[in-house]
C-alpha cells in the first residue's frame, strides 16, 4: 500500500496536573513523508513530539508505530527511540565528549557496535551534515549551527526511520540558521520520515509533502503547504499566519 | 632563645610520634573521604534516579530515599566528636563489648560523616547538569543507568571536584576529634607529648604548623590537579576544505575561571 503509515497517533491526550495540553490529537505520518508543525507558543507542539519519543508519557490516547503500540508495556523503550531519534531545540550534546564520541556513544552501548565500526558510521554522517574535520572538538569550542549538525549526525547515527525535530533553529543566530535547514532538506530528498516542529515558513512550505496547525492543543488544520499558506480555511490558521508571515 | 630551643627539642625527641600521628592523620583522612565519596555518589544516584513504574520497585525506591535523608539530616545536624562516641560504644555495646580496633572505627566514622555531606555535593552536582543532556541519552535508547555512568557522573566528578577537595582538606582537622576515642592520630600523640615533655604550648605550637603544612599543601596539590582535569583542550580541524590532509591547530582561549 503506497499510504502505510509508520507512525499512527490515535486521539492523543496529555495533561499536566489539570492543565490539559493535548486534547485529542489525530495523526497518521507516511514513509518518508516530511510532515512540519507550526502553530503559536504554547500550542502543544513540543509536548506532541515529546510524547512520540516518549519522553512523556501519554495521558490516554495511543501510539503506534509500525502496527505496534509502543504504549504496551513489553515494548522495549530503548530500541524503539534508535528507531525515533529526535533533534532538540537546545542540541542536547553530551558536554563530556568530543563530536566523533558524541556519535558512536548510543551505537555502541545501545547497538553493541564495535568501536571501529561505529566511528566508521558516525564519521560518514559526521561527512554529510561537513562536521567530519571538527570530530576532536569538543562541542563547547563549537558554534550553535555546528552543534546542531553535530546532533542531527548523532541522531543519524542510529540509523533511525523517523526524525523528530523540536524547533532545530530557534536557538541560532541568524546567520547559522542555514546551514542547518540546508541539511533537513538533505534528508528530506534522501528520504527520510520526518516531523518537524517549526517557525520557519519558508522550510515549511518548500520541504514539507504536509502541514499541520496546531492551536491550544488539537490540530485546527492540515493540508498542503499549498493549501495552508495560500488559502488557509480556519480562522485561527489565518489569524497566526498573518502575524508570523508579517 | 629558649623556645625555639624547646621547639627544637620537642621535633627531634618526639619526631617519630609526629610522624606516626601524620600518617595515621593522613590515612584516616585520605580512606575517609574516598570512602564517604564513594558513599555520596551511590546516595546520590539514588536519589537522582526516577521513581521506577513498578509498584513495588516505586515504593521500595520512596523508602530507601527516606532513609538516605534521614542519614544525611542526622550525620549533618550532630557533632563528629559524638559520633565517634555513639559509632564507637554502640558498637561494642552490640558486639558483647568488643570494640572494634582504633583506626578501623576512626576510618569507618570518618566515612559515614563524610559521607552524609558527599550526598548533597553529588546531588547538587547532579542536579545542575542540564536535563537535555540526559534527553539527549534518552532520544538516541540508552538506558537510565548508560545515561548517568557515560554523560552525567564523568560531568559530576569534575565539577564537584573543589567540593570534594574541601571535604578532604576538613578531613585532615577533623581527625583530631577522634581522640576522644583514642584514636592515634596526630592529636593524640600531640597530648602525649605535651604530657611527657611539660611544654604544652610549645607542644601545640608545633603541631599546629603540622596541620598547616599538611591542609596547605594538601590544598595546592589538589587545586594543580583541578587545573590539570579541567585542560584547556586544544583540539586539531583534521583537514581542511582545499587539503584533506591539513591539520589545523586550534587552541582554545583561556578560561574565565578566576585564580
Ligand atoms: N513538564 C511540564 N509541566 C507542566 N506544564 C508543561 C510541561 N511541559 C509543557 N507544559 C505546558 O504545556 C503547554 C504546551 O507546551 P509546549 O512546550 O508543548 O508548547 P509549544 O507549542 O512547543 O510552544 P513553543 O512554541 O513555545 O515551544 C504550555 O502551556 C506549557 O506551559
Ligand atoms: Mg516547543
Amino acid at each position: 500500500m503506497m499510504t502505510e503509515s509508520i507512525i499512527e497517533i490515535r486521539d492523543l491526550c496529555k495533561s499536566f496536573g489539570d492543565h490539559d495540553v493535548l486534547k485529542g490529537i489525530d495523526l497518521s505520518v507516511r514513509r518518508g513523508e516530511v510532515v512540519c508543525i507550526i502553530g503559536s507558543s504554547g500550542s502543544g507542539k513540543s509536548t506532541m513530539l515529546r510524547c512520540i519519543n516518549l519522553l512523556e508519557t501519554p495521558t490516554s490516547g495511543d501510539i503506534i508505530f509500525e502496527g505496534n503500540s509502543i504504549l504496551e508495556k513489553n515494548v522495549k523503550l530503548g530500541n524503539y527511540r534508535t528507531k525515533v531519534g529526535m533533534v532538540f531545540q537546545q542540541f542536547n550534546l553530551f558536554d563530556n565528549m568530543t563530536v566523533l564520541k558524541n556519535c558512536t556513544v548510543g551505537q555502541i552501548k545501545v547497538l553493541g557496535k564495535k568501536r571501529a565500526e561505529a566511528e566508521k558510521t558516525a564519521l560518514e554522517f559526521l561527512e554529510k551534515v561537513g562536521m567530519a574535520q571538527y570530530r576532536n572538538a569538543m562541542p563547547r569550542q563549537l558554534s550553535g549551527g555546528q552543534k546542531q549538525r553535530v546532533a542531527i549526525a548523532r541522531t543519524l547515527s542510529m540509523s533511525p526511520d523517523v526524525i523528530l525535530f523540536d524547533e532545530p533553529t530557534s536557538a541560532l543566530d541568524p546567520e547559522m540558521v542555514g546551514e542547518v535547514l540546508e541539511v533537513m532538506k538533505k534528508l528530506a530528498d534522501a528520504g527520510f520520515t520526518m516531523i518537524v516542529v517549526t517557525h520557519e515558513m519558508q522550510f515549511a512550505r518548500e520541504v514539507s509533502d504536509r502541514v499541520i496547525f496546531m492551536d491550544q492543543g488539537v490540530i485546527a488544520e492540515e493540508g498542503s503547504p499549498e493549501e495552508i499558506f495560500t488559502s488557509p480555511k480556519n480562522p485561527r490558521t489565518c489569524e497566526f499566519l498573518a502575524r508570523v508571515l508579517n | 632563645m629558649g623556645f625555639f630551643n624547646d621547639v627544637f627539642e620537642i621535633i627531634s625527641k618526639y619526631y617519630y610520634f609526629l610522624l606516626q600521628g601524620v600518617g595515621y592523620t593522613m590515612l584516616i583522612a585520605l580512606t575517609g573521604t574516598v570512602a564517604g565519596l564513594a558513599i555520596g555518589l551511590l546516595s546520590g544516584i539514588i536519589r537522582t534516579a526516577p521513581l521506577s513504574r513498578n509498584g513495588f520497585l516505586r515504593a521500595l525506591h520512596k523508602i530507601i530515599n527516606a532513609l538516605i535523608s534521614a542519614y544525611i539530616e542526622i550525620f549533618r545536624g550532630t557533632p563528629m566528636m559524638v559520633q565517634a562516641m555513639v559509632i564507637y560504644w554502640g558498637f561494642a555495646l552490640f558486639n558483647g563489648g568488643k570494640t572494634l580496633p582504633l583506626i578501623p572505627s576512626g576510618i569507618i566514622i570518618v566515612s559515614i560523616n563524610t559521607g552524609a555531606y558527599m550526598a548533597e555535593i553529588v546531588r547538587g552536582g547532579i542536579m545542575s547538569i542540564d536535563k537535555g543532556q540526559t534527553e539527549g541519552a534518552l532520544s538516541i535508547g540508552m538506558t537510565h543507568r548508560q545515561t548517568m555512568f557515560s554523560v552525567i557522573i564523568p560531568q559530576v566528578m569534575r565539577n564537584i571536584l573543589p567540593s570534594v577537595s574541601n571535604e578532604f582538606v576538613i578531613n585532615i582537622k577533623d581527625t583530631s576529634v577522634l581522640n576522644v576515642i583514642g584514636v592515634t592520630e596526630l592529636y593524640h600523640f600531640a597530648d602525649i607529648i605535651k604530657r611527657n615533655s611539660a611544654k604544652t604550648f610549645q607542644t601545640y605550637f608545633v603541631v599546629c604548623i603540622i596541620y598547616f603544612i599538611l591542609t596547605f599543601s594538601v590544598t595546592r596539590l589538589l587545586r594543580l590537579a583541578e587545573k590539570k582535569l579541567m585542560g584547556k583542550e586544544n583540539y586539531v580541524i583534521c583537514g581542511s576544505q582545499s587539503d584533506s590532509k591539513a591539520e589545523i591547530h586550534v587552541k582554545e582561549e583561556a578560561d574565565h575561571h578566576d585564580d
